[in-house]
């Protein structure tokens, strides 16, 4: 287990991304601990009474060199509606890292599919990343609602080839990312996913129909995030597992789908 | 330099703040973040003769100043906890009190006499007050007979400093107490949670899997207070205080009612250093109020 820190960090920016998303960018001002693709954060949220608990947010992206992380967040409730009206400069108390983290794929797993869905893309930027570095072959499937809901793809299309669907049409092939017609045509040896537990309930149940290897990070209600109040816990083969201790990645094998 | 030193029957707690069971695991969670051999005591998660999977997911609801939980007492039987968890913690220099919890008085004996075989567990924690079972817990802390009972039967099977856990679930909390301490119970520790339920408006669904749960956080601090100004009032075994403390000044307060030591709970999961402050907080607090132990506010309330 990685040791965790507390540390107060400072807004750097704050970039709205849509009507619901925006991007936080994050400074600390000594030397940002190592974090993994797949770990979160804890983000205290201050200032209000009725926004208690710390919120979960996965790491988007990590800037060694300046000390920075990038968390992308999208709207659902006060406790990400404060979060939105940060300003720069403004500090935030947050525990890092936490959580385990996505797998490399083995010798074999040479074609990688990255699949999202809302916002659950977030945590497959810093993945698609770290995975180009080390020369794998880097697919992103990433789904929206509406072409609006499809943030950071320019981003997104630095590190790997970029497959789009909308439920609406509005841009990529329309439907769900189960959908794309790339599933039918491409070699996919692993996938990883994150999004609505629906979508990553599709992605696993397609990964075992075609025996592909797949890692789903989950996102449920957290109290600590640290292991200690068993709040979070999923159901898997091997009993309830905290998914902020013990995930947020599982092997979707390993899970009772 | 004040004296945080108090004592809870025959147990000597270096100072007044300990972990409240449940929301501190085995104490290992927090090492990152803080020295856990700093505090008065570690109250580990309730832990029952057999292991327990808990309640289904979701579990958790965030409320106005607090939350609901149903975990369900999670945990993987006393066995476990004497193989696994006891050789790694045992050492750690601070009092380790096991919170027990059973679903009928036989499972409460069978769990307490296999832990009062352990030398460097000084205490148990009785939890007769968990409102997320079925059978059990707060059912038998929710009267004073059956509260009585297990405390009594309890008592002749474990030989340590024996506290009991009360639920605020209760029209009279005070005739608990009494009946617990006629029947041996060193000290009482209060208040568990209180019954809650949470409901989404826009699914028209609870939003436990259980539907009801126990509420925690500061939203609980005036009844928790309340409660342990009565109890204190009413028994001569020391009180414990807890319910909502977030700081040093929401635990000084409870010594002001009649509290003899603290716990820290919900607290720990916004703030994993909250313990420590809140030693420091009450040291502060004291010099700065001309005393020279912790033990001339307790009860001190003008």
């Amino acid at each position: 287990m990685m040791k965790k820190y507390l540390l107060d960090f400072l807004v750097s920016e704050n970039l709205k991304l849509n009507d619901k998303s925006f991007l936080l960018r994050l400074a600390y001002e000594g030397i940002l601990p190592e974090i993994l693709p797949g770990q979160f954060v804890e983000i205290r949220v201050d200032n209000s009474n009725m926004v208690f608990l710390r919120r979960p947010v996965s790491v988007h992206d990590v800037d060694y060199q300046n000390n920075e992380l990038s968390l992308l967040i999208q709207v659902v409730g006060q406790g990400t509606r404060k979060l939105s009206e940060l300003k720069v400069g403004d500090t935030l108390n947050i525990i890092v890292p936490l959580g385990n983290s996505f797998t490399f794929p083995s010798e074999k797993q040479k074609e990688l599919f990255l699949i999202g869905g809302g916002v659950g893309i977030a945590p497959l930027l810093y993945l698609g990343r770290i995975l180009c570095d080390k020369k794998y072959k880097v697919n992103f499937l990433l789904g929206g609602k509406t072409k609006q809901e499809l943030v950071r793809l320019a981003s997104f299309e630095k590190y790997g080839k970029v497959y789009l669907t909308t439920e609406d049409g509005s841009t990529g092939e329309k439907g769900f990312v189960t959908q794309h017609s790339v599933l039918t045509k491409h070699k996919i040896d692993k996938i990883y996913t994150c999004g609505p537990t629906p979508m990553m309930k599709a992605v696993a149940n397609y990964a075992q129909k075609n025996n592909i290897d797949c890692e789903a990070s989950l996102e449920n209600k957290m109290a600590c995030g640290i292991g200690a109040c068993l709040c979070c816990v999923t159901e898997t083969k091997e009993g309830h597992k905290c998914v902020c201790s013990e995930g947020p990645v599982f092997n979707t094998n390993d899970l009772k789908w | 330099m004040v004296d945080l030193k108090v004592n809870i029957g025959n147990l000597e707690l270096k100072n007044p703040v300990m972990s409240a069971s449940g929301t501190f695991g085995y104490g290992s969670e927090f090492t990152d973040f803080i020295d856990i051999s700093r505090l008065g005591g570690i109250i580990v998660k309730g832990t029952t003769i057999h292991a327990r999977e808990g309640n289904p997911y979701p579990r958790m609801a965030e409320t106005p100043s607090g939350m609901l939980n149903a975990v369900g007492l999670q945990n993987r039987g006393v066995d476990y906890f004497i193989n696994k968890i006891y050789p790694s913690i045992a050492d750690i220099n601070t009092n380790i009190i096991i919170n027990v919890s059973g679903s009928s008085i036989e499972e409460y004996i069978a769990a307490a006499e296999k832990i009062n075989e352990l030398d460097k567990i000084p205490a148990i924690e009785l939890n007769i007050s968990c409102p997320n079972v079925k059978q059990g817990g707060m059912g038998f802390g929710t009267s004073c007979v059956s509260a009585a009972e297990v405390v009594k039967e309890v008592r002749k099977a474990y030989k340590k400093t024996l506290i009991v856990k009360l639920t605020p679930n209760v029209t009279n909390i005070s005739e608990i107490a009494l009946a617990v301490e006629s029947e041996g119970a060193d000290s009482v520790s209060l208040i568990n949670t209180l019954l809650g339920m949470a409901i989404d408006a826009e699914t028209q669904k609870p939003i436990l899997s259980t539907v009801t749960g126990g509420l925690s956080g500061p939203c609980v601090k005036p009844v928790a207070l309340r409660m342990v100004w009565q109890v204190s009032k009413a028994v001569k075994i020391p009180v414990v205080g807890l319910g909502g403390i977030m700081n040093a000044t929401d635990a000084i307060e409870f010594f002001l009612a009649g509290a003899t030591a603290i716990q820290i709970g919900t607290a720990n999961f916004i703030d994993p250093t909250v313990t420590i402050k809140v030693i420091e907080g009450i040291q502060v607090y004291l010099e700065r109020h001309q005393c020279s132990s912790v033990n001339d506010i307790i009860g001190a309330l003008k």
